[in-house]
C-alpha cells in the first residue's frame, strides 16, 4: 500500500517543531505500524537524513514504551498499543498524521519521543508497598484474598503506564493512571496499610507535575490499550477524600 | 487547617466543589421551575405575582437565595481555575482533535459560558427590575403586589427574547447531560447497581427540565401573538 505521512519533527524540548511530509511506497499490510516507521527510517538513513525518533521497546504490547498520537488517537485507531497496531487498519492512499503525546508534564525529547519521568515521580510518591526485607516477610499465599478482589486488583494492575490516558484527555489529566495504581495496591491487604498516605501523596505529586483535572469525559478509558475502567477514578476520588479527612497528616 | 486548604485547592478538591455546587444548582432548577409553571397554570398572573411576593419576603428563602448566588459564583470561579490549569496541562494543541468522548463533556466550559450570559440577561431583566422597585403595582383582594407577571409577559411577547431563552435552555440541556452523572463520579459514587440509574435519571432530567423551562416562554409568546 502507498501512504502519505505527516510526522511531527522537533529537534529538542526548546526548539519549535513542525510537520514534515513523507510519501511511503510498497508498505506491507501485514507490517506493524512501528515496522512501517522502521522502513521509513531505513530510507532516510540511506538518504543520509536524520531518522524519525520514536519510543519502543518490547514490541509485544506489555512494556508501555511505545506512544504516538495517530490521526487524533493515542496508539491509533485500534484499542491496542502502537506496537500492536498493524497497517491493515489503514487504507491504501491514506494520509496518516503522527504527533507526540501532548502534555506539559511530558516534554518532547526529540520528534515523537516524550519524557515520561513525571509518571515515575508519581510512582515514587507512593505507588509501591514498603516491604521489610529483614527476614520478617511472609509467604505471599499466606494471606487469603477473595477471587473477586484479586480480579479487580489485577484489572487495575494491567496498566502499563504508557500515558495514552494523558494523551487522550482534553485536560492532559493523569487520573486514570494514578487511579489504576491506587486501586491495584489499595485493594490488596498488603497495600491497604499505606492506602491513605498513598492516595494523598500520589495526587499531590500528580498536581505538582502539572497534569490537568478530570472532567469525566471518559476519553482516557476509551483509548486505554489495557481498557482500565473509570470505576478506578471513582475509587481514587473516594480514597483521596476519605484519606484527606481521616488521615493523621495535617 | 492547612490540610483543608490543601484538599480544597487540589484538582480533586476543586472538582468536589464543582460537583457539590453543580448538584445544588440542579436542585435550584427544580424549585425555580415549579414556581415558573404558575405562569402557565394561571394566565391572569395572580398566582405567579403572589408567589413571587411570598418568596421575596420569606426570610428562609432570602438565606437560600444568598447561598444560591454564592454557589453559582463558586461554581464559575472554580470552573475558571480548573479550565486554566487544564489548558496549561495540554500546552501545545494537537493538530487532529480527539473524538473519543461526548461533545457535551468536551465543551462544559463553553456551555457554562452560555448559561452565564443567559443568567446576566435573565437577572437584569427580571430579578433586578423587581429588586429595584421598577415593578408596576397590582391589587389582589385589597393587598398590593408587584406585577412581575407583567414584566415577564412583556418580555415573552418579543420573539428575540423568546428565541434567546429557548436556545439557552437547549444548551443548558447539554451542560446537564454531562454534568448530572459527572457530579456523582466526582464524589466517588460509582457502583454497578446505582450508576446506570444515575445515568438514566440524568438523561431524563437533562431533557425534561430544560424543555419544561422552554415551554413557558413559547406558550406565553403564542398567547400574545
Ligand atoms: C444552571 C446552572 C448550572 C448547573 C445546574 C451546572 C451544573 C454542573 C454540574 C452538575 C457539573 C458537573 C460537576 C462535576 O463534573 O463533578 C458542572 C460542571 C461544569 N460547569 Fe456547570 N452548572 C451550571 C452553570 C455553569 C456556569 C454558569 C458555568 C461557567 C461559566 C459552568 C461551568 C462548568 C464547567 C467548566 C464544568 C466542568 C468542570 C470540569 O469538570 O472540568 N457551569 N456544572
Ligand atoms: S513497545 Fe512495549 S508496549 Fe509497545
Amino acid at each position: 500500500m502507498n501512504l502519505k505521512l505527516k510526522i511531527w519533527r522537533q529537534e529538542n524540548a526548546n526548539s519549535k517543531g513542525g510537520f514534515e511530509e513523507f510519501q511511503m511506497k510498497d508498505v506491507s499490510v501485514d507490517s506493524s505500524f512501528l515496522e512501517m516507521l522502521d522502513q521509513l527510517n531505513y530510507q532516510l538513513e540511506e538518504e543520509g537524513k536524520d531518522p524519525i525518533h520514536f519510543d519502543h521497546d518490547c514490541r509485544e504490547g506489555i512494556c508501555g514504551m511505545c506512544s504516538l498520537y495517530i490521526n487524533g488517537e493515542p496508539h491509533g485507531p485500534t484499542q491496542t498499543t502502537t506496537c500492536q497496531l498493524h497497517m491493515r487498519s489503514f487504507k491504501d492512499g491514506d494520509t496518516i498524521v503522527i504527533e507526540p503525546w501532548r502534555a506539559t508534564a511530558f516534554p518532547v525529547v526529540k520528534d515523537l519521543v516524550v519524557d515520561r519521568t513525571s509518571f515515575d515521580n508519581i510512582i515514587q510518591a507512593g505507588g509501591y508497598i514498603s516491604v521489610n526485607t529483614g527476614g520478617t516477610t511472609s509467604d505471599a499465599n499466606e494471606i487469603l484474598i477473595p477471587k473477586e478482589v484479586a480480579n479487580e486488583a489485577m484489572d487495575a494492575a494491567t496498566c502499563i503506564g504508557c500515558g495514552a490516558c494523558v494523551a487522550a484527555c482534553k485536560n492532559a489529566s493523569a487520573m486514570l493512571f494514578v487511579s489504576a495504581k491506587v486501586s491495584h495496591l489499595g485493594l490488596l491487604p498488603q497495600g491497604k496499610v499505606e492506602a491513605k498516605k498513598r492516595a494523598e501523596n500520589m495526587v499531590a505529586q500528580m498536581d505538582a507535575e502539572g497534569f490537568g483535572a478530570c472532567t469525566n469525559t471518559g476519553a482516557c478509558s476509551a483509548q486505554c490499550p489495557k481498557e482500565i475502567s473509570l470505576t478506578n477514578i471513582a475509587r481514587l476520588n473516594r480514597e483521596y477524600l476519605s484519606a484527606k479527612f481521616t488521615s493523621d497528616n495535617n | 487547617m492547612s490540610w483543608l486548604t490543601d484538599t480544597l485547592t487540589s484538582t480533586l478538591g476543586r472538582k468536589v466543589i464543582m460537583s457539590l455546587t453543580g448538584l445544588f444548582l440542579i436542585l435550584f432548577l427544580v424549585v425555580h421551575l415549579a414556581g415558573n409553571l404558575q405562569l402557565i397554570t394561571d394566565p391572569t398572573g395572580e398566582a405567579f405575582n403572589v408567589y413571587a411576593h411570598t418568596m421575596a419576603n420569606n426570610p428562609l428563602i432570602q438565606v437560600v437565595s444568598i447561598g444560591n448566588f454564592f454557589f453559582i459564583l463558586l461554581h464559575i470561579i472554580t470552573s475558571i481555575m480548573l479550565t486554566m490549569k487544564n489548558k496549561k496541562a495540554r500546552g501545545v494543541n494537537y493538530s487532529v482533535g480527539g473524538k473519543s468522548s461526548t461533545w457535551a463533556s468536551r465543551n462544559m466550559g463553553a456551555l457554562g459560558t452560555v448559561i452565564l450570559i443567559f443568567l446576566v440577561v435573565h437577572l437584569k431583566g427580571f430579578w433586578f427590575k423587581s429588586k429595584s422597585g421598577q415593578l408596576e403595582m397590582i391589587e389582589y383582594g385589597g393587598v398590593e403586589y408587584g406585577d412581575l407577571y407583567g414584566v415577564v409577559n412583556a418580555a415573552y411577547s418579543n420573539i428575540w427574547y423568546t428565541l434567546f431563552y429557548v436556545v439557552c435552555m437547549g444548551l443548558m440541556a447539554f451542560h446537564l447531560s454531562h454534568g448530572f452523572q459527572s457530579a456523582f463520579q466526582t464524589l466517588g459514587l460509582n457502583h454497578k447497581k446505582y450508576t446506570p440509574i444515575i445515568k438514566g435519571v440524568g438523561k431524563v432530567f437533562s431533557i425534561v427540565i430544560p424543555i419544561a423551562f422552554a415551554i413557558i416562554p413559547i406558550w406565553m409568546f403564542a398567547q400574545n401573538a
